[in-house]
């Protein structure tokens, strides 16, 4: 499920399912990104953010039209205990690889993978976060 | 061999250093340039010929065996390659024959401090070989390297190395290929295109609004990029300098250093009044252009000097994204 902000509209709580996993999407060229995943971050259950939570960072292939301040990024990830990963869209390698790396790690939120909480991998990830 | 020049194209995709906290990349605070200095050491006239004209920046890796000593001698070979890619047919002018002439000079009041080394500035001038009789020459391009404050690349470098990171060009993409050559072969140097990040043009609004003015000072511009639109809008924001010197007054704390959050809260500041007029988030576009009294800078790398006493002081940020990108 796709959403440009949060809370979710109050008109799909009924029928939306279980949410396991959140990814907020930062894109670097954009200010604007990272303002709104903070206040949307408000809005998020505290439960989620025992490994249920990562930041992706995108836009990072084009170093010179960096609008959003790194250090910035780097205290997300500290001050909500979530790892941050990197992509850039437009490569198809990258994208492709993210997006696996992420049904990985919705396996392992959803409860999917014996042995492996959330909460262990998502301590794991959070020190190795290149792509 | 011919010149084996390629416009190096930051529209690349490479993955630049920043990701690695450990990198200072971004610092999160600098040191203002001082306030500047009596005209004691630096003679405005002989920097005059450099303000109110559009450079293009270049970093520059350090050039080996350069001697400060043999400038004549220097500016005698490049003479002689131009002329020898001439011959090959790399001429830049068609149909006139112009006779290039070649003049490096030192120019010793560009520095921050003594560690940095002079200033190095190549000229080439043009003389109609039809009008000998006047001989007038007219300056067709110039560039000129330099160093200010780049003590962070110097100190890290052997003996036979001279630092001058930074490298301005005005004039043909043509004898910029042909010099950048002649240098890149001669010193074993590598020059690529720098280019300034929204990021670091949103410093450069913020320290350059702080500076002092005289009254009749110019509005500060920015121009922003939109992105994703099927024909490119360009978002122009133009602010009573004062009013932009007020705002900024009412941010900064500590004179003399301004914090990445400093630069934040003003840019922000100037982003949500333009939203509460027209209900555009400027911070969702590109920010590729900033010009204020000081001097103006677009993202493609291109600056220009407007005020001089402020010279030193916009190319020791220069100096530092040019270090920035060497390493």
């Amino acid at each position: 499920h796709l959403a440009t902000s949060l809370p979710l509209p109050p008109e799909t709580d009924r029928v939306r399912p279980r949410i396991d996993m959140i990814v907020f999407m930062i894109d670097i060229k954009s200010k604007y990104s990272l303002k709104n995943v903070e206040a949307s971050l408000a809005h998020v259950d505290v439960n989620f953010f025992l490994g249920k939570v990562c930041f992706l960072v995108t836009g990072v292939g084009r170093v010179n039209y960096c609008s959003v301040e790194m250090n910035a990024i780097w205290n997300l990830g500290e001050v909500y205990c979530s790892p941050v990963l990197f992509c850039e869209l437009e490569l198809e390698g990258t994208r492709v690889a993210t997006a696996q790396r992420l049904l990985r790690m919705l396996e392992i939120c959803a409860g999917h993978v014996p042995g492996v909480s959330a909460l262990a991998f998502g301590s794991l990830m959070r020190n190795s976060a290149y792509v | 061999e011919g010149a084996a020049w390629t416009l190096p194209s930051f529209g690349r995709l490479s993955r630049g250093p920043m990701f690695g906290r450990a990198h200072g990349l971004s610092p999160s605070s600098r040191l203002l340039p001082p306030a500047p200095r009596s005209q004691l050491n630096a003679d405005p006239q002989r920097t005059a010929f450099l303000l109110r004209k559009q450079w293009t920046l270049y970093s520059v890796t350090p050039l080996y065996r350069f001697s400060n000593a043999h400038l004549r001698g220097y500016a005698r070979l490049l003479s002689a390659f131009i002329a020898a890619e001439k011959q090959k047919g790399l001429a830049v002018e068609v149909g006139v024959e112009l006779d290039i002439k070649v003049a490096v000079s030192s120019l010793p009041d560009l520095k921050g401090s003594d560690q940095d080394q002079a200033a190095i500035l190549v000229q080439l001038s043009s003389r109609s070989p039809a009008s000998l009789k006047n001989s007038e020459e007219k300056l067709i391009w110039s560039g000129w390297f330099c160093s200010v404050s780049g003590d962070d690349l110097s100190k890290n470098v052997p003996e036979d190395f001279t630092c001058l990171p930074l490298f301005l060009v005005n004039g043909a993409e043509s004898y910029t290929s042909i010099v950048g050559s002649w240098f890149q072969k001669t010193f074993d140097c590598c020059f690529r295109r720098l280019a300034i990040s929204p990021l670091i043009l949103s410093w450069m609004a913020a320290m350059w609004t702080g500076c002092e003015v005289e009254k009749t000072a110019s509005a500060m511009e920015l121009v922003f990029s939109v992105p994703c639109l099927p024909q490119p809008l360009d978002i122009s924001y133009a602010i009573h300098p004062e009013d932009a010197k007020a705002l900024w007054d009412t941010v900064q704390k500590a004179p003399g250093e301004i914090t990445q959050e400093e630069v934040d809260v003003f840019m922000d500041c100037l982003y949500s009044h333009f939203h509460r007029h027209f209900k555009i988030h400027l911070s969702a576009t590109k920010l590729v252009k900033v010009s204020t009294a000081i001097a103006s800078a677009h993202c493609d790398g291109i600056i220009k000097f407007l005020q001089s006493q402020y010279l030193t002081g916009v190319l020791m940020l220069l100096t530092e994204l040019a270090i920035s990108q060497i390493q």
